[in-house]
């Protein structure tokens, strides 16, 4: 064992060149084979790469999707976001407890199969949906785990378990997975008919300070959800003075509720990798990653195909589309489960071989970014909205959408409605007319933007969805008047708890003591002075925290505070004896009552 | 390099050298921006955010964010000295601090403070988290108990003293200081006389066999508090 484990850390620490950079890969190939990261391999890789044994032990412990303990060759990874939650993840979990006869986080004794919880998988619009090693299984009932679980138990191969592909694309033999990408509204902007190249050949027409010239004009801004203008991007990576610059494709979509990429990925990469490549052009680079977030796997094999058949056709590789002295390549580089690797310095982290740490701003990316070079960092979306642009030209561009944010905007609809999808819409559109859109009755609450946007009620459904009124990097989440409300946002707050990378101290610990005197406000021990307190902390954590995680997670409590007040002012009550409701003297006493070996005569 | 660059601190002109952070120009300035993880001569962390400054505006760690001229820097205002005071009491609930027993009261810059800030004792519950401890080197002692995750240990060990004996593992509330080892400090090439050794600014890297050697009253935050050593040097 000892032996055949030092060979394949050998062979793979070779074949990606002894590079550290490369530990990512290094790691999840040893954790694919061996199921986990020992200490001893970690020993071995360190030696390999010449590095120290704890900056392995440092990567490994931050990745859910790495382990330094053995897990089960399969691992079944159960997403427990709060719209699995609503569409009944509970009784799923509870048939794959019974069947395998584990708990969440044990494995099989036979040391088979692993059953975990993980967050956002992407596949909100066919919830309840889970992760068996690669392979998605989406729209669970607790009949359809128990038939899972015995399978599993038969034959052990997860790729048996898709009966019937989904939708489009998903049917290549590449993918054949069961995941549907139910485009539900195609816009004319990502979603439509377009020539394969004719962005890149106008692109390459053009000098590359032409192309910025034109993102510029047609104002695009990134997709994700921040905001930041792209031509400016663009061209402050473009100016910064160095040798080599890297284009890097964020296809992280974490942002529970999610779920638009994995639409673009696998109908319309070409779309990205094109706009990948217009970038690379324009800012001067050779190099393209496109970091692809562990949980979307199960495309690896079918966009490495899509990649190698555009180095064919000439459109990747030395002198692109025919331009001499353009040379572009992108490779993929796979997550490995960390909601923080969609923050851009902390996914650049990602693909240095290093934990998933933000980095410290400034040296902003376009300066200091990817192994300490000019770097553009876009969302997969804002890539496709580059070819586009380039092809069509920036001012059919800014005819679409509203004035101050032109063109569409890709919004994931999931939660209480008919029909849960893609829908590819005009910025400007209104939040009512897209729950009528949507199929959407007695809608209590929209969350726009995911756990890190906001919470809205019906007072504010007439609003806009563009970046002057309600921004969003598209995820909507629809909850109604059966929901409660304070539970979801407390489903955040653990969520934005366990994604934390801990590094700094109000995302760290802020995060923890919002959700403790927000779950005693839901369990009716809040005193009126709790919502002050949790305004401060909220603002406290939000002020200080160093990246964009910590600077959003207070928001669904900070939200909720502000469009549902009265959800929070009907559960707390001053308390008629002076002592606060939370605390309870039996139990402040009760490990004095053991050691005395008698009960309180007070108490 | 000249003193080239000039900018405000709450109002006061101070000049910087070009490349200074607004930490170091304000040391150099005798205005004391509080600070936790930040040491003179290691790369800034910035992960404590006690120092945070409002900058044009916006806020901004000092310890990272490099004057640029002209800047308006806030630094004491009641905003400010609210949320650095909720920071140093999250650093408390998050750890178990028992000053009382520990060896490091009266030189330790966490308790010092608490005390500059007139914290008696921190607003948020305490977690009582369960934390390691591991004394199997002969002469150096790791408490995680009281380690506040500052980055200063690791990155002189890596920067300094060339071994990178720590580094951080887990993420979360699980983050915490590991050592280059299966599990043991004693099982790394650590030893006392390394400049990771003299960074902590808590109790969690302790030197065995010297605890308590300076009396109560001599100790480095018995007369003043942390931060007038900065204030003293101020130009009139």
């Amino acid at each position: 064992m000892s032996n055949s484990l030092n060979d394949f850390v050998k062979t793979v620490c070779r074949k990606h060149g002894k590079d550290s950079s490369r530990l990512m890969d290094i790691a999840e190939e040893i954790q694919q084979k061996h199921g986990c990261v020992s200490g001893e391999a970690m020993d071995l890789i360190a030696k390999e790469l010449s590095i120290h044994r704890v900056e392995v032990e440092s990567l490994v412990s931050f990745y859910s999707f790495l382990s330094k303990k053995p897990k089960g060759k399969i691992v079944v990874r159960l997403c427990n976001d709060i719209i699995d939650e609503i569409k009944g993840a509970e009784k799923v979990e509870e048939a794959f407890c019974d069947e395998l006869g584990i708990n969440v986080g044990e494995t099989t004794p036979d040391g088979k199969i692993t059953l975990e919880h993980t967050p956002c998988i992407g596949m909100c619009d066919q919830a309840p949906a889970a992760m068996v090693n690669e392979v998605i299984v989406t729209n669970l009932t607790a009949a359809k785990a128990r038939e899972i679980a015995a399978e599993l138990k038969k034959h052990a191969n997860p790729d048996k378990l898709t009966k019937k592909p989904g939708d489009g694309n998903n049917a290549d033999k590449l993918i054949f997975s069961m995941v549907n990408n139910n485009i539900r509204k195609r816009g004319e902007v990502i979603f439509t008919a377009y020539e394969h190249g004719a962005g890149l050949t106008k692109a390459l027409s053009l000098s590359p300070v032409e192309v910025i010239r034109d993102v510029k004009t047609s104002r695009l801004r990134g997709r994700g959800g921040a905001g930041f203008p792209t031509g400016m991007k663009w061209e402050f990576a473009r100016q910064a003075p160095d040798d080599n610059r890297y284009v890097i494709c964020n296809a992280d979509e974490g942002e529970p509720g999610t779920f638009k990429d994995r639409a673009i990925l696998t109908e319309c990469p070409d779309l990205m990798f094109e706009g990948m490549t217009i970038a690379g052009y324009a800012i001067g680079s050779e190099h393209g990653i496109l970091y692809l977030r562990g949980e979307y796997a199960y495309m690896h094999a079918f966009l490495e195909k899509v990649l190698s058949d555009r180095r064919k056709k000439g459109l990747l590789g030395k002198n692109v589309g025919g331009k001499k002295g353009f040379n572009f390549d992108i490779r993929i580089q796979m997550g490995a489960g960390a909601y923080i690797c969609g923050e851009e310095t902390a996914l650049i982290s990602s693909c240095e071989g290093l934990r998933g740490d933000p980095k410290t701003r400034p040296p902003f990316p376009a300066q200091k970014g990817y192994l300490a070079s000019p770097t553009t960092v876009n969302n997969v979306e804002t890539f496709c909205c580059v070819t586009r642009i380039l092809d069509k030209g920036a001012a059919w561009f800014m005819e679409i959408g509203s004035k101050g944010s032109p063109s569409t905007k890709l919004l994931s609809v999931s939660g209480d409605c008919k029909l849960p999808g893609v829908y590819e819409v005009p910025f400007g559109i209104r939040v009512s007319d897209l729950l009528k859109m949507v199929g959407a009755e007695d809608t209590a609450a929209v969350q726009v933007g995911g756990p890190s946007g906001q919470m809205i009620g019906p007072a504010d459904f007439q609003r806009t969805i563009c970046y002057d009124d309600i921004p969003t990097g598209g995820s909507i989440m629809i909850f109604n008047s059966t929901r409660n409300l304070l539970h979801v946002v407390s489903r955040f707050m653990e969520f934005f708890v366990e994604e934390s990378c801990g590094y700094c101290t109000p995302c760290r610990a802020g995060n923890v003591l919002l959700k403790e005197r927000l779950d005693r406000i839901a369990a009716g021990k809040g005193e009126p002075s709790d919502l002050e307190y949790l305004q401060e902390l909220g603002e406290s954590v939000k002020l200080s925290s160093r990246c964009g995680l910590g600077q959003t997670s207070p928001n669904p409590v900070l939200s909720t505070l502000k469009n549902f007040k009265g959800l929070y002012e009907k559960l707390v009550k001053k308390s008629k004896d002076g002592l606060m409701q939370s605390f309870d003297i039996k139990a402040a006493v009760a490990g004095a009552e053991v050691i005395a070996g008698r009960p309180s005569e007070k108490f | 390099m000249s003193e080239s660059i000039t900018f405000t601190i709450d109002g006061v002109e101070v000049k910087a050298k070009h490349g200074e952070t607004i930490i170091e120009a304000a040391d150099r300035a005798g205005i004391y921006i509080p600070r936790l993880c930040y040491m003179k001569d290691l790369i800034p962390h910035g992960s404590c955010r006690v120092c945070t400054v409002m900058v044009n505006g916006r806020p901004q760690a000092a310890c990272t964010q490099p004057v640029i001229p002209g800047i308006v820097v806030e630094n004491n205002t009641p905003a400010l000295l609210k949320h650095r005071s909720n920071l140093i009491d999250m650093l408390f609930v998050e750890g178990n601090h028992f000053c009382m027993f520990c060896e490091k009261s009266g030189n330790c810059e966490l308790q010092a403070m608490a005390y500059r800030f007139g914290i008696p004792a921190p607003k948020y519950p305490y977690m009582f988290p369960k934390k390691d401890i591991d004394a199997s080197h002969p002469d150096i002692f790791i408490d995680r108990n009281r380690c506040i995750l500052c980055g200063r240990c690791v990155s002189a060990s890596r920067d300094k003293d060339d071994k990178t004996v720590f580094e951080f593992t887990g993420r979360g509330p699980e983050k915490k200081l590991a050592v280059n080892a299966e599990a043991n400090l004693g099982d790394t090439d650590v030893k006392v006389a390394d400049k990771a050794m003299s960074v902590c600014p808590v109790g969690a890297l302790i030197k065995k066999r010297v605890g308590f050697e300076v009396p109560v009253g001599k100790r480095l935050y018995d007369q003043k508090p942390i931060g007038s050593e900065i204030e003293a040097s101020k130009k009139n």
